[in-house]
């Protein structure tokens, strides 16, 4: 891969906030690096350190200030920046099965209007890409992936509404995700996946993390029940 | 873990959770810290009771609970100062008390600081949600079923580590200012650069109230608007507690302790570490001005208020 790449700056975000900042774009081999140094901070237990969190095109490393170490910090980042490359293992691949339309999926209609197409043609583009996981956040377990087909980016509502049901299946333009639980939410809502996105209680409480890469398959909703469980079952 | 009941709510107050020091390590799969909007009086009334700085507490917000205890218990209050009463009879504030089995501990009108925190021997024990008892109120996780409390919740109470000897009173500690607005330093960043020098020192010298809509997530701030000169938005990043984050309408919202873990809005400044607890007494109609100041004066701030607090303990005591 022949991408130019960018060492990365520290920015403070307060005295309780470190930033590591890649180029500010939304780009798969940015969030990478964004993942890759994450992981590398956690292992390096660097003093101090507090939780270390993916943006997309940073790395926030939450730190208690009494007692980091940011020299330690520095040393990591500026051995693990450019940890990218084939020695790295293959993302997860996860596959999430949805109900589009109907209940499910009460914009679908509009989004086809939006994209001039038909309903079958927007689930077909939805489902087609392998998307990536950017990062998490907004609510537990909420991923944000991209990127979807710019004919079906259809822009968020100006009114959000007030409660959209767990496993949704929304589009706010190039973005798409799954909204982990009963929650307000202002996406193009055009789906709903039976899987638990985030239970507390699981070993892994989350089915996805930053740096997977996700599949939509889309099931007729007689299936619902068949696939509640998801595969932790 | 011992789960006996502690207390039963009588009278729940306006928002009563339970809180420990929050559901760090999580971040990175969107899970919020939570914890208490005021860190150093949660940890001051842990000490009061010789629990550890991790024992989960009751975060009391301008309205008090009445609990009755359903055996003897040994409590401290700190943070915000209500009048306290154990059957009728006045306790003291930041000062350890003994709450009779059978006995109600009641907030009645409340003198300053907006949150209070109620450290009981032993300590909450709510079952613990990836390792924390911290309440969210917004994912519904931790503390008792994820919400506040309502009356006829029973809250489970573990068993005492020492009760021989009562810990001495406390200095009073971390109060807003009475009359004036609070002072809050900030350190500015991580988007300084994309506010006009008109906003930044607008952001420094003029005075903000905290708005009737604001919660637990964060305090909406009235005063005047902050402009950013970028048409673009930076890319949704992670967010620290006190970071003052300016939506398109230009109203900044300071985060508070049950922010998400991330944001997409431009963020002018980040309250330092050592004024958080001064914005956690805080509450609607309250004023606060920000001053800007250093890292190493951040530093030096949070090790003078570190210091305070352990002048505030008996010696025994761990903060």
């Amino acid at each position: 891969m022949s991408v130019t790449l960018t060492r990365p700056r520290l920015h403070l975000s307060g005295d309780s906030l470190v930033l590591v900042e890649f180029e500010p774009r939304v780009a798969p081999e940015v969030n990478a690096r964004v993942v890759a140094l994450a992981e590398a901070i956690t292992a390096a237990r660097v003093p101090g350190v507090r939780d270390v969190v993916p943006g997309y095109a940073s790395a926030g490393v939450h730190v208690d200030p009494l007692h980091f170490d940011a020299a330690a910090l520095e040393q990591v980042v500026a051995h693990a920046w450019d940890l990218t490359g084939p020695e790295r293992a293959p993302a997860r691949v996860i596959e999430i099965p949805v109900c589009y339309g109907g209940a499910h999926g009460p914009d679908l209609d509009a989004v086809a209007a939006f994209a001039q197409c038909t309903a079958d043609e927007v689930v077909q583009r939805h489902a087609a890409p392998d998307y990536r996981v950017y990062m998490l956040g907004f609510l537990p377990g909420f991923a944000y992936l991209g990127s979807v087909d710019a004919s079906i980016g259809a822009p968020r509502h100006l009114a959000p509404r007030e409660r959209v049901p767990g496993g949704t299946v929304g589009i706010a333009g190039r973005q798409t995700g799954v909204y982990p639980c009963d929650s307000p939410g202002g996406w193009q809502l055009i789906g709903r996946t039976p899987w638990r996105m985030f239970d507390a209680t699981r070993t892994e409480p989350a089915v996805l993390r930053a740096g997977d890469v996700v599949r939509f398959r889309p099931v007729p909703a007689s299936e619902w029940d068949l696939l509640a469980g998801g595969p932790w079952a | 873990m011992n789960t006996a009941a502690g207390f039963t709510v009588v009278r729940p107050g306006l928002l009563t959770t339970v809180q420990d020091l929050g559901r760090w390590g999580h971040q990175a799969l969107g899970v919020p810290v939570s914890g208490p909007m005021d860190t150093f009086a949660h940890r001051l009334a842990n000490g009061l009771v010789g629990n550890p700085p991790a024992a989960a507490t009751l975060e009391v917000t301008l309205l008090g609970p009445e609990l009755r205890a359903e055996r003897a218990l040994v409590a401290a209050v700190a943070g915000a100062e209500f009048v306290l009463t154990v059957d009728g009879r006045p306790v003291a504030h930041h000062s350890p008390f003994t709450v009779p089995a059978g006995s109600v501990l009641r907030f009645g009108a409340r003198h300053g600081g907006s949150r209070a925190y109620l450290a009981v021997a032993g300590g909450i024990t709510t079952a613990a949600v990836l390792g924390s008892r911290s309440t969210h109120l917004v994912s519904g996780m931790g503390g008792l079923e994820g919400r506040a409390l309502v009356a006829g919740d029973v809250v489970p109470v573990g068993p005492a580590a020492r009760h021989d000897r009562p810990a001495r009173t406390a200095r009073p500690f971390v109060r807003p200012s009475p009359g004036g607005p609070a002072v809050l330093r900030v350190m500015l960043g991580p988007q300084d650069a994309w506010f006009s020098r008109q906003s930044i020192e607008a952001l420094l010298h003029e005075v903000f109230r905290v708005s009737t809509r604001s919660n637990r997530m964060g305090f909406r701030l009235e005063g005047p608007s902050l402009t950013t000169v970028r048409a673009e938005e930076p890319l949704s990043e992670p967010v620290p507690f006190g970071a003052i984050q300016v939506p398109a309408g230009g109203a900044p919202i300071l985060l508070m302790a049950d922010r998400q873990t991330a944001g997409g809005y431009p963020k002018i400044a980040t309250v330092i570490a050592a004024d958080l607890p001064l914005a956690g007494q805080l509450g609607p109609g309250d004023v606060m001005r920000f001053t800007a100041c250093t890292r190493a004066e951040a530093h030096s701030a949070l090790i003078a208020r570190e210091r305070e607090l352990l002048r505030a303990l008996p010696e025994e005591a761990s903060v």
